[in-house]
């Protein structure tokens, strides 16, 4: 199984300790996996601004950097979920779409393609799980409160598979941080006060770190923790599974 | 002068915190009231499907559905009317009112009054409206427009109702007892009741099938409106349509308990034809509604049956109020609906979301909103009603992304920047940094670290 290592650019920028999680965890799982190097972005910034007329630079340099292997994984829900409902290229439209469909979220690759039911890794904290909405609700990685459906949760799972770690149920199991992208300053005060309720919702259930699958709701929260000079940490999924010297 | 976007109005909106968290806990009490009335329905996500269906087959034949029921309706004694726009709507209803000399109407909920501008209109040719839904009448008096579709003045505290009353109904100063300022609208009401000689209602469904509609209130008031008055006149939008009455035995499970949580609302009333001697007439509206139909990727919004739940469960409605919205109908399902009416003056609603997607799981009818709101943002953009600003920004964007060599070389001057000139991002034109700190910048980028420590896997 050749696997792809596919990094949001501004994980590669701001939080490489997040890609390297991501790269040992599958390395240490057996995976033949490596990283295209010319890799950019998925081209989401433009196309959720409403210029995904502009994406189509980014949508063949993808096509190009990610042909040729088995899955493509990366650590974030929200990107896959674009390249999943957008990736397209007018030159290469059959590959572009096997592309789409091999583009995992690293969650689900875990549970849903290599069925994992152990790791290694202990986490001895309490712990609170934002759920991101474009993995939650985009890709269904979690059940979703409104619907009336059995619960399940995929990086939930996986949590729990780590030993001694101390999953808090929160008050609003599953709303939105607040991120949303270029929400989170074209409509500052909104997406700040989003931020700050979800924060405090973890706060006041005492946890040590926050977690979850996407690195820009995390960032944003992280953002609102430090200036509020919390002692709460924010942590990736993929840094818990694959443990971290914490 | 300028009109204020949803940003602005959002940012005035939170200048009071605790405000914000009141309103946001209400409204989300209402979202928990819903899950717990759609929980209990094990069917729940067939009901969806089946309502959403049952709109997709009555759109998709609209217009024989429409003659079918004027064509019954007829023969019930109705008269129908038809108005292309919201002016037309308006001139129906005055000329309706003159005809008859009335110059005073009562007139209980309706959202398509509210889109026309139906009570400013009147107004201005001097007939007096008196709104009967109790909401309805608390904005009135305090002079505002609906925040919500449902719940028209969620946005007001019970204090602040107490001294509207007290301003315009001579209830008790610095008294706030919910008893007691609904009984004193209800005596004030029960007069207008008693007086009036028209009345006004919305319709929540038409059907085809028996020209009949059917108007759904907990508080009865358009029943006693209709019922006093000696001519009725029912307005809706032409997509309320439903082909057989026995469709709203899906209808009306969905709605109350998505709108409120309630298994039915109080009154679900039917309205077939004319009581002896009194008019019933029906104003089937347009209003962009074919033109809605016309775009494929937007006309499911045109199944929304008014319930509210997106606004209810919407992080950002709930955090900015319905009036950021500045149309008549805000929060999610809002915002793709008024780009229909005018894309200019509603270009900034479509990104008035995080696209965080719980609103198209909460609604009955299944609407894409979130999907929607992202097709939205496209048209918007091509049909060119966005700054200069953000076109230039995201064109250096794409540029840069569209390069390996360019986009690592900003990534570089990014972190350096950040590290060694950090004034240069940490002031009051970074709106990030206004609430919130900047990430801390490490030692190399993940590609950098990859090039030195994972050599042999270099492609």
């Amino acid at each position: 199984m050749k696997v792809a290592l596919f990094i949001p650019c501004y994980v590669d920028q701001f939080y490489p300790q997040v890609a390297i999680a991501t790269l040992e965890l599958l390395e240490n799982l057996g995976i033949d996996v490596s990283y295209p190097t010319s890799q950019t972005c998925c081209g989401q910034p433009m196309a959720n601004s409403g210029f995904e007329h502009l994406a189509g630079g980014c949508n063949s340099l993808f096509v190009k950097n990610f042909s040729g292997f088995d899955y493509i994984v990366a650590p974030s829900g929200s990107c896959v979920l674009h390249i999943r409902e957008h990736l397209h290229d007018d030159d290469e439209p059959e590959l572009a779409k096997q592309i789409a469909e091999r583009t995992y979220e690293l969650t689900s690759f875990l549970t849903d393609v290599l069925k994992l039911d152990t790791l290694k890794s202990r986490f001895p904290h309490k712990v609170g799980m934002h759920q991101s909405c474009h993995g939650q609700r985009g890709l269904k990685l979690s059940q979703m409160t409104e619907l009336n459906a059995p619960d399940f949760s995929k990086p939930g799972q996986l949590l729990n598979l780590v030993k001694d770690i101390e999953l808090v149920e929160l008050d609003r199991k599953d709303e939105c941080c607040g991120f949303g992208g270029t929400f989170c300053v074209a409509e500052e005060a909104v997406s700040v006060k989003m931020g700050k309720d979800r924060v405090n919702d973890h706060a006041k259930h005492n946890v040590e770190y926050i977690t979850g699958v996407d690195m820009s709701c995390l960032m944003h929260m992280e953002g609102i923790l430090n200036r509020q000079q919390s002692p709460i940490k924010i942590i990736h999924i993929a840094e818990i599974l694959n443990g971290v010297k914490a | 002068m300028k009109i204020l976007d949803h940003a602005e109005r959002a940012d005035i909106f939170n200048e009071d915190e605790k405000r914000v968290d009141w309103h946001d806990e209400t409204l989300w009490w209402i979202r928990q009231k819903r899950d717990k009335s759609a929980h209990q329905i094990p069917e729940w996500e067939n009901l969806r499907n089946a309502a959403s269906a049952i709109k997709s087959n009555t759109l998709s034949n609209l217009h024989d559905y429409l003659l079918e029921f004027e064509k019954n309706a007829l023969q019930n004694g109705v008269i129908i009317h038809w108005a292309a726009d919201a002016k037309e709507h308006n001139e129906i209803v005055y000329r309706l009112l003159k005809e008859k000399g009335i110059n005073k109407m009562v007139k209980s909920k309706s959202m398509l009054t509210e889109e026309c501008h139906l009570n400013e209109y009147l107004e201005h040719n001097g007939i007096e409206v008196i709104d009967s839904d109790l909401g309805e009448r608390i904005v009135q008096l305090a002079k505002e427009p609906p925040s919500h579709i449902v719940l028209p003045c969620i946005h007001k505290k019970k204090e602040e109702i107490g001294e509207l009353f007290h301003e315009h109904l001579g209830t008790p100063k610095g008294n706030a007892d919910p008893q007691l300022l609904t009984e004193a609208a209800r005596v004030h009401l029960r007069d207008t009741f008693l007086t009036r000689k028209a009345a006004l209602t919305g319709v929540n469904f038409a059907v085809a099938e028996t020209g009949e509609i059917v108007i759904c209130t907990n508080e009865g008031n358009a029943d006693m409106g209709a019922h006093l008055a000696d001519i009725h006149i029912a307005c809706m939008g032409i997509e309320k349509i439903i082909p057989k009455r026995e469709h709203l035995s899906i209808f009306l499970r969905l709605l109350a308990r998505s709108a409120t949580g309630q298994p039915i609302t109080t009154y679900s009333s039917h309205f077939a034809k004319p009581r002896d001697g009194k008019e019933l007439h029906i104003i089937l509206v347009d209003n962009g509604r074919t033109r809605q139909l016309g775009r494929e990727e937007f006309r499911n919004s045109l199944k929304c049956i008014r319930c509210g739940a997106c606004m209810n469960t919407c992080p950002v409605y709930r955090r900015s109020g319905g009036h950021s919205y500045h149309n008549a109908i805000a929060g999610p399902i809002g915002a793709i609906l008024a780009p229909n009416l005018d894309m200019k003056q509603y270009a900034d609603l479509p990104f008035a979301s995080t696209l965080c997607g719980s609103c198209s799981n909460v609604c009955p009818v299944k609407i894409d909103i979130h999907d929607q709101l992202y097709k939205w943002r496209q048209v918007l953009v091509k049909e060119g009603y966005t700054s200069t600003a953000k076109q230039v920004a995201m064109k250096t964007m794409a540029t840069t992304l569209s390069s390996p060599s360019l986009y690592k070389l900003a990534g570089k001057a990014a972190r350096t920047t950040l590290k060694y000139a950090p004034f240069m991002v940490n002031n009051k034109f970074n709106a990030w940094y206004l609430q919130r700190d900047m990430p801390k910048v490490p030692q190399s980028s993940f590609g950098e670290w990859y090039k030195i420590n994972r050599k042999n896997n270099e492609q």
